[in-house]
Order: C-alpha cells, then structure tokens, then sequence
C-alpha cells in the first residue's frame, strides 16, 4: 500500500476545495492509498480497516451465499472507510478524470461518515488507531493463552450483531438534562406515586411546595426543596441511586450484561477475556451504521459525485466518458435494486420537492389534485433539506419517509415477482405490483435488521441466563442456533436458555366438508400455508442442547 | 438402449420366476422411458436484464462499482499452507470439546456459462442468531424493478437452478477443466486424508516401473561432463601410462611424470534414472439405472469424486481412472464429466458392469501393472435379485482386486427394506470371508457430507 502521487493529491485537494464550497463538510485530512490486488486479499477479510485485529476466519472464505449480509453489518469492500483521518482506497491506474469523480464520491460519503447522526459514536476516536492497540493486546493475549483467544474471538463474534447500538446512540444523543432534573422527575414520577404511594392531594401539596420553594429563590429553590425531601424521607436518595443504576442496567445488551455479570469472566484466571470481548463489541458498533444507511450513503455520494463533476472546471472533455460511468453506476435496472441508483433518485426528488415547499404543513393539508401538482412555493432551498436528510436519518427513516407513489411513479418503480412456470421449468419474472406500499414494504423487508434479543432479569436469577428472543415474523435459523449457545454457555460459565418461535406445521383447521364417505383432497397450496408459531425453549447445558415447547 | 433387449432379458427373468413386487419394480423401470446421454447446455441468457433479480441491495460496494475492481477471494490453492493449520486447528477444537468448524471438500460451481469447474475450498460459517429470511418461501419472492410493464405482465425469464435436470446437478466441468480437476482433486485428497484422518495406503509391495525419471550422476563419461570423477580417472591414467611404460618403478610411482591424456579423464554426468512407484487403476462404475435419479446419484457420484481425490494424493497424481455407466448393459465412457453428467434411464442388471470390469482387466493384463479398485455406487436395485449372475462376477474380480467398495444409496421409500444388492452380497459370506477387500456401505439417499466421508472411510480403511 502506497500513498497516492503528489499529483493526484493535488487532484483530491481541489476537490476538496470544490466540496467545501459546495456545503459538504468533512474533516481536512484525508488519507489516500493505492491497493494491489494482493493488497485487497489482505484488506477485504479485515473490512478495508488494514489494523484490524487477526482471527483464523479471516484466512478461510466464510460461506456467504445465504445470510452474508445478515451476518455482518458491514461491508467489506468500501472505497473508503470511517477513521480519523478518513482512509480511501484506489486503483494504480485510474485515469485524472475518473479520480475526480470518484474523489467527489469520497468525499460525499466523508461527508455522511462525519455528519449523519447514526455515525455518532464513531465521531470521537480513530478507529483504526484504537484497532491497532487492539490488535496488539490481541497478539499478545494470543502468546500467553493460544488458542482459547480464538474461541473467546469466535463466541463473542457470535453474539456480536446483537450489540445495543441504538442504546449507544440514544445515550450520546441525550438531551443534556441535570442531575437535578432527573432527581426531579424520579421524586415526582416515581418516588411519590409507586413507592410511597401518595393520595393525590399530598402529590399536589408537594408540587405546590416545589412551586412555592422555586418562587422563593430560583436559584437555590429546588436544593431547599430536595433539603426538605431528604429529611422527610431518609431513604430516598439510596432509593434514587438504585433506580440510576437499575435504569442503566436495563439498556445493556447481552454482550455488556454477560461482561458484568458473568462469574466466569469473573473469575481470576478468566479475567483476560473480559478485553476480547469488548473489543469484538467495540467492532462490532463501529461498523453498525454502516449498513443500516447503505442506500443514503450511497445515494448521498451519488448525488454529490454528480452535481460537483459536472462543475468541475477542470475536467472539460471528459463528459462523455464520465457519462458512461456514472450511468453505469446509477442506472436503474429493470430487475433489481441498485443502492446507487436508488438513493440518489429519492434525493433529487426530495429536493425538487423541499424547492417547491412540498414538505411544508401546508401543503400536505391540501386535498386537491390539480392544487397539489401546482403547488410551489419555496420555503428555502431543496439542498438544505436534504442537508437535514442527510443529518439526521437512516435508511428505514429514509424510505419510509420518502419513497411516495410520486416518487414510485416518476420512475417507473414496481416490485417484480417470481414464479414457477412448471410447463417450461424457468422462473418468470413478473410484474408483481405498482402500489407504492407494496414497494415500500418489499424494500423495508430487505433491510438489514438483526433479531431483537432481550435478556430476563427475573427468569435469569438462578444462574442461568434466559433469552428472550421478541419474535416479530421471521424465525431465527435454526442450525445456528446450538453453536451460538454453545458460546454464550462459555461466556456465561452457566447455562443459557433461549425462548423464541418456530413453526409448526399444523394440521389443516376444521375439518374438510364433503359428503360422508367422499374423499375430500385440500389444495396442495392451502396447506403449505398454513403456518402457526409456537415458542419453543432452547437450553444449552454442558454444551448440549435440548429443545422444549412452551 | 434397445429395448427389445431389456424385454428379452425380463422374459429371461420371468422364466426363472419372479415375485409380483420384483417385477413391478423391473417393469417401473422400464416404464419410465428416458434416456441416457449429456444433459443439454444450460442456457446463457436467461432473458434480459433480469439476473440481478435477488441480487443483495448490500452486494454493491464502492470498489467494484466505481473502479472496477473485483471482491478478492484468496483461492484455496493460495491458502493450502495455512489448510494445514486451519485443520490442525479444527483438530484441537474436538479436543477442547467443541464441534469442528471447517468444512472442505464443498463442490461449487461458478460461472454459467457451462464452464464450470470444481473448485473446493475451505468454508466455514460464523453462526450467530439470525433472521432466517427463507422460511417466507411459501410467500413469493419479491424484488425492485422499474421501467414499462403492466401488474402481471411477465418481463423475464431465469432458469430453475436450483431444481436441475435429474444427473447433471453438481460439479459439471466444462472443456479444458479437467487439469483443474485434477490438482485441485489432489488438494482435496490431502485435506480428505488429514482432516478426516481416512487411512493411509500401505505399501503393497507392487513396484512396477513407471515412465518416469529422477536425475542423478550416477553415469560416467570420458572427456567431458559435468563432475569429475577423481578415482576413476587417476586409476585411468595410471593404466595408460602403465601400456606407455612410462612407469619404471611400479613401487615407487613419481605423479609429477605422468602423460595425461583428455580421453583419461573421467566424469560423472546426470543421467536419467527409472523411478519405482506404486500406482493405482481405479475403476468407477455407476448405476445409471432409471431408478437413480435424483439423490442417489448426486450421492454416488459425490462420494466418488472424494475417492478419486483421496486416491490422487495417495497415488501421488500416479491414478488412472476408468469409468462404467451401467444400466442393463454396461458401457465405459471416456471422461469424468460423461460419467458425471450421463442421465438416468432404464433398468438395472448389476452383472453386466462387473462382468465389464473382468473383461478390461483381462484384456489389457492390467492385474500385472496396477493395484485395482472398483468402485461401485448404486441404489441398490438389481433385476438380478438373487446375485446369481453378479456373485460369480464378484468373485471374479476380488482375485486380483485390492479393494472393491460398493456404495449404496437407498431410497428412502425403501426404508424398512433391504435392497437386491445389498442382500445378495451379504448372503453370500463374502463380506466376511474377503473382508480385506470387499466393502459396502449402505446409506440412505439423503445422506449429508460428513456421512458421505464417513463412508468412503468404511469403503477404503484397513
């Protein structure tokens, strides 16, 4: 790997420039690095992070037919990857103008990394720092306990995209509110109603004393007030710690909650996996934005690769070729969804329709056609709309926002289907609907979206750990299901229960009307449909796993 | 295969009587018509624009798209030095009492264009909790599209890959693959003997000379060459001036007055050496019987591309392979992908593929120059029901066989009972009584991989 010529830095650093002035904002620095195609069989298995820490997997192609993408939130093949400074990689022999378009590209998705709020925890540190202090930890872990570093890799890998990243968000996200406040409200909310139990009129006695206590003197008058609750109730404020606690507690997914509580990592001689764990997590949180905002991302790098190349001074005679390559990249297939193109047609139309206003109150209170087609009144610019887009959501937030028949029928979107023709043994790809719900759901349906694993506190009381999964349609695979339990068994030292839905083949309900004596044959159909859920209990025990319907 | 011949052997069979259940199972058979011959190339263009139907919205990635640069993939030749660790490593993982975790041996296809070839890789799954997304498959599968088209209109086509035409799923190799074949069969040989620790071969003491040279200066030359040869040529020199009489004095010899002419000179040079290795003639035989389609032939035929891989690294590439199709009548076929790829039809007379083998390895001497295996995969069903001509054929070749191993995929409607083959071979005690070199495996024909391997241990341990 070797950094770009001083000519083609030059390039970047225009480019730069030019996006700046464009709106986008990113970090100055930037890293630029030629790759060989010796130095992609070493970064693809390590996700383009060339510090990232070492594991056998990453020697031995990992099937990834089904599932690939399920499996991990990131991908691994990005141009440019989400540090400090931030790192993009190119081709030895990309031609000047070809540079500058994916330059822009670069930048826009810098741009996104730097700003898009679901990128917020990665804002503070460089990643591929912190990887490379991993790394080494790792390495040296690995001297002094050899393999069992791999298996503590391999089992926390195996919980790892059950990681709390939206609680991760929602605390750095936090309005900034004081200790005070939040004092306030576990006194008002919780204190007096559930524990003391309170009739109402001393619930409104005591606002009517915080009221008079705030009149009094604002600025001391809540410490007066809270000075008067202390003395009163003696227990509160050990009541009110405990609840701080048990609060935090409840936001910790399983990977935090099997570091803290697990009396195998506890124990002394098993303490060094406490860092293994970690770090797998850590990873695993860095690269979770990343394809939960695939469709954004790209379209947003889209969109800008566009609007910045074409302006471009200095690229004049370049046009056509450019032309070529950007339609590859953006245009629509007739089957399939392209992240690309996708993305960046629902930008432009956002910001054709933020010009006209069209995402105002008032607008949306219109009920005539002809009145709504006409509508136009600009309420700012479309482009600092889509800044706000940009900022502030995520591919589920974007498209179930934004993707409108209007959107649908402007270009042409339809959902295709695929059946069986028996009679010429192929496939058939067909047009299966127009509606732009059905769109919307088949596009929502092929997010990524791990399950939702809850841990219960009470049921886990007695050394084993009892997982809730919170079934929301779709089973988890099965055949995973036993190593995956196996590791957490490991992590946890203890057993470990799973409680999730599958189905059952049910017998076809009520029984099929016809004359007595006739046989009465159901339609192969009816009864492939007929599914029902039923929860099973999975509990893995001395590595062993047993299976029992609840 | 002419009918008219079938018909005359189950008149013969009648004659000799039959059962009402043999012979609805000989006349289900002969029924179901078909026939032999290579499936037809699939087709290339599966209609416009339509193959990226189900393509991952997360498959596209920036590398490939803006630049043209393809996802890396190590191939399995490239990691065959860190092979070994990883199965040293799935090794230890039994021992620390966990599952294996490293799956080989796996046959995949790329390319569709009917180039495909066999490439085996070492694959592994991390398991986590997931969605599974393909339990909707009662619901239609639904993707993007845009463009023109009414609701219903149909606008494309894909061929059903994932239900091929009966024996040509699996490793199907185009032209020109077969040395790709074959060194990657040798990798999968090894990693078959060290992972799942099938046996080694013993020397059979059976060395037969090969065409084959390891160089070495053993010869010697007069004048010129590439090493001298100090002894040879003092001993030279002295001899010739012995016959010059320039040696007076044989007691006291003076070196200094030697005459030394060039052609005293002797030098050894690289000369080729005949090489001595054991080697191996394989014989595959496959029922192509109408009665093996689907599974068991995938089976049989898995299993057998194993065996020949694991021959390969044992027989160090020195494997030579024949191959018979049978079905009432046996045939050989001159390369892997006819034995692979030739379509189920017709009915089955074991007899007449054992018969095939003793005749080849008669006529071409070969029990002098090679160790002999016969490999036999079938699903057990044999017109022959009592063995009475395929025993003595049996017999036959475990004279000069070093191991025949019979495979058989049973089908699972015969479930409680035991096939044709499988009871006549019992029967007749030769198991027992040649238990060095006759061997079967019964299985069913939804077997899995690691039964697959387990097998060919049954089939080829000592």
């Amino acid at each position: 790997m070797e950094l770009i010529s001083q000519h083609t830095k030059k390039i970047m650093e225009g480019c730069k420039d030019r996006a700046a002035a464009a709106g986008l904002r990113f970090e100055k620095e930037t890293l630029e690095y030629i790759v060989t195609n010796r130095d992609l069989l070493e970064l693809t298995p390590k996700l383009m992070i060339p510090t990232l820490y070492d594991y056998w997997v990453h020697d031995v192609e990992v099937l990834k037919e089904k599932g690939r993408y399920e499996l991990y939130p990131s991908n691994p093949y990005e141009t440019v990857i989400n540090t400090r400074p931030a790192i993009s990689y190119y081709n030895d022999n990309n031609p000047d103008w070809l540079n500058v378009m994916i330059f822009y590209h670069v930048l826009a998705h810098i741009d996104f990394f730097q700003n898009n709020l679901c990128f917020r925890h990665t804002w503070d540190y460089d990643f591929t720092g912190q990887a490379l202090s991993d790394k080494r930890m790792i390495a040296q872990l690995r001297s002094e306990n050899g393999r069992w570093v791999d298996y503590v890799i391999e089992f926390a890998r195996g919980i790892d995209n059950l990681v709390g990243y939206h609680s991760e968000l929602s605390r750095l996200s936090r309005p900034l509110e004081s200790a005070r406040a939040r004092m306030l409200d576990y006194y008002f909310d919780h204190f007096l109603q559930n524990v003391r139990k309170v009739p109402t009129g001393t619930y409104i006695k005591e606002i009517e004393r915080y009221n008079a206590c705030l009149r009094q003197s604002s600025e001391h008058g809540e410490q007066a007030f809270f000075a008067e609750v202390f003395r009163k109730h003696p227990e509160f404020d050990s009541l009110y710690k405990k609840s701080l606690e048990a609060k935090a507690e409840r936001r910790q997914d399983l990977m935090q909650f099997i570091l803290e509580h697990s009396e195998f990592l506890a124990r002394e001689k098993n303490r060094w996996m406490k860092p293994v764990v970690e770090v797998v997590r850590k990873t695993s949180l860095f690269f979770q934005p990343q394809i939960r905002t695939k469709i954004m991302n790209e379209g947003w790098a889209s969109y800008w690769h566009e609007a910045l190349f074409l302006q471009d001074d200095r690229i004049s005679g370049h046009e056509v070729d450019f032309a070529r390559v950007h339609a590859g990249v953006t245009a629509m297939p007739r089957v399939g969804l392209n992240p690309y193109a996708l993305g960046m047609r629902l930008f432009h139309h956002i910001e054709e329709l933020a010009g006209k206003g069209k995402y105002s109150i008032e607008f949306r209170r219109l009920t005539d056609r002809r009145e709504r087609e006409r509508y136009d009144r600009p309420h700012g610019d479309g482009r600092d709309f889509l800044f706000k887009v940009r900022e502030n959501l995520n591919d589920f937030l974007f498209i179930n926002t934004f993707v409108e028949q209007d959107f649908a029928d402007r270009f042409r979107l339809f959902v295709a289907g695929r059946r069986l023709n028996q009679a010429r043994g192929v496939w058939e790809i067909y047009v299966k609907s127009r509606s732009v719900d059905d769109y919307r759901a088949m596009l929502l349906g092929l997010l990524y979206h791990p399950p939702a694993i809850d841990i219960d506190r009470e049921k886990t009381g007695n050394g084993s750990l009892y997982l809730v999964h919170r079934f929301e349609g779709r089973p988890l695979v099965r055949e995973f299901i036993a190593n995956t339990l196996l590791g957490i068994e490991f992590l946890w030292g203890r057993p470990v229960q799973l409680e999730t839905s599958e189905a059952v083949r049910a017998e076809p309900a009520g029984p099929p009307s016809g004359l007595p004596g006739m046989h009465m044959p159901l339609s192969e159909e009816r009864r492939e449909k007929e599914l029902k859920w039923q929860r099973v209990r999975y509990t893995m025990q001395d590595r062993k796993l047993t299976r029992d319907v609840l | 295969m002419p009918l008219l011949e079938d018909e005359k052997l189950v008149a013969r069979l009648k004659a000799a009587g039959l059962t009402p259940a043999q012979e609805a199972m000989i006349r289900r058979e002969l029924e179901a018509g078909g026939s032999h011959g290579l499936p037809a190339p699939e087709r290339t263009d599966p209609g416009a624009g339509v193959e990226a139907f189900g393509r991952d919205l997360y498959a596209y990635h920036d590398l490939n798209v803006l630049q043209g640069l393809a996802a890396m993939q190590s191939s399995a030749s490239a990691n065959i030095r860190s092979l070994d660790e990883l199965l040293g490593r799935d090794r230890l993982r039994e021992q620390d009492g966990f599952p294996r975790k490293i799956n080989v041996g796996r046959l995949i296809k790329p390319g569709r264009s009917g180039k495909e070839k066999v490439v085996i890789v070492p694959t592994t799954v991390e398991e986590k909790l997931l969605h599974d997304t393909s339990s909707r498959s009662e619901e239609e599968p639904s993707h993007g599209g845009s463009g023109e088209g009414e609701e219903g209109e149909v606008i494309g086509e894909q061929p059903v890959r994932e239900e091929p035409p009966p024996g040509a799923a699996g490793p199907g190799q185009g032209e020109g693959g077969s040395h790709e074949t074959e060194s990657n069969a040798y990798d999968l040989g090894r990693i078959l003997t060290e992972k799942f620790q099938l046996p080694n071969l013993k020397d059979k003491g059976k060395k037969r000379s090969l065409t084959r040279y390891t160089y070495d200066l053993t010869d010697r030359h007069r004048g010129f060459g590439q090493l001298i040869d100090k002894k040879a040529t003092l001993r030279r020199i002295l001899e010739t001036n012995l016959h010059l009489g320039n040696i007076p004095d044989v007691n006291r010899i003076d070196p200094t007055r030697f005459l030394v002419a060039p052609e005293d000179k002797v030098y050894r040079v690289l000369s080729p050496e005949k090489d001595y290795e054991s080697q191996a003639l394989v014989f595959f035989l496959r029922d192509y019987s109408g009665s093996m389609e689907g599974p068991s032939t995938v089976l049989v035929v898995a299993q057998h591309v194993m065996i020949y891989s694991w021959l390969m690294y044992q027989y160090a590439m020195q494997v030579e392979t024949r191959f018979i199709l049978h079905d009432t009548q046996a045939k050989e076929v001159p390369d892997f992908y006819t034995y692979y790829n030739s379509k189920v039809a017709g009915g089955t007379q074991v007899s007449s593929a054992y018969t095939l083998v003793n005749e080849i390895v008669e006529r071409e001497n070969l029990r002098r120059d090679y160790n002999i295996y016969v490999f036999h995969g079938t699903d057990g069903d044999d017109w022959d029901h009592d063995g009475s001509e395929s025993l003595p054929q049996l017999r036959r070749m475990l004279a000069y066989a070093n191991r025949v191993g019979i495979t058989i995929a049973r089908h699972g409607r015969d479930e409680d009972q035991r096939t044709e083959v499988e009871k006549y071979v019992s029967g007749s005690g030769l198991l027992e009584e040649k238990a060095k070199l006759l061997r079967m495996d019964v299985m069913r024909e939804d077997a899995d991989e690691p039964r697959l391997i387990e097998g060919i241990r049954k089939l080829i341990a000592d």
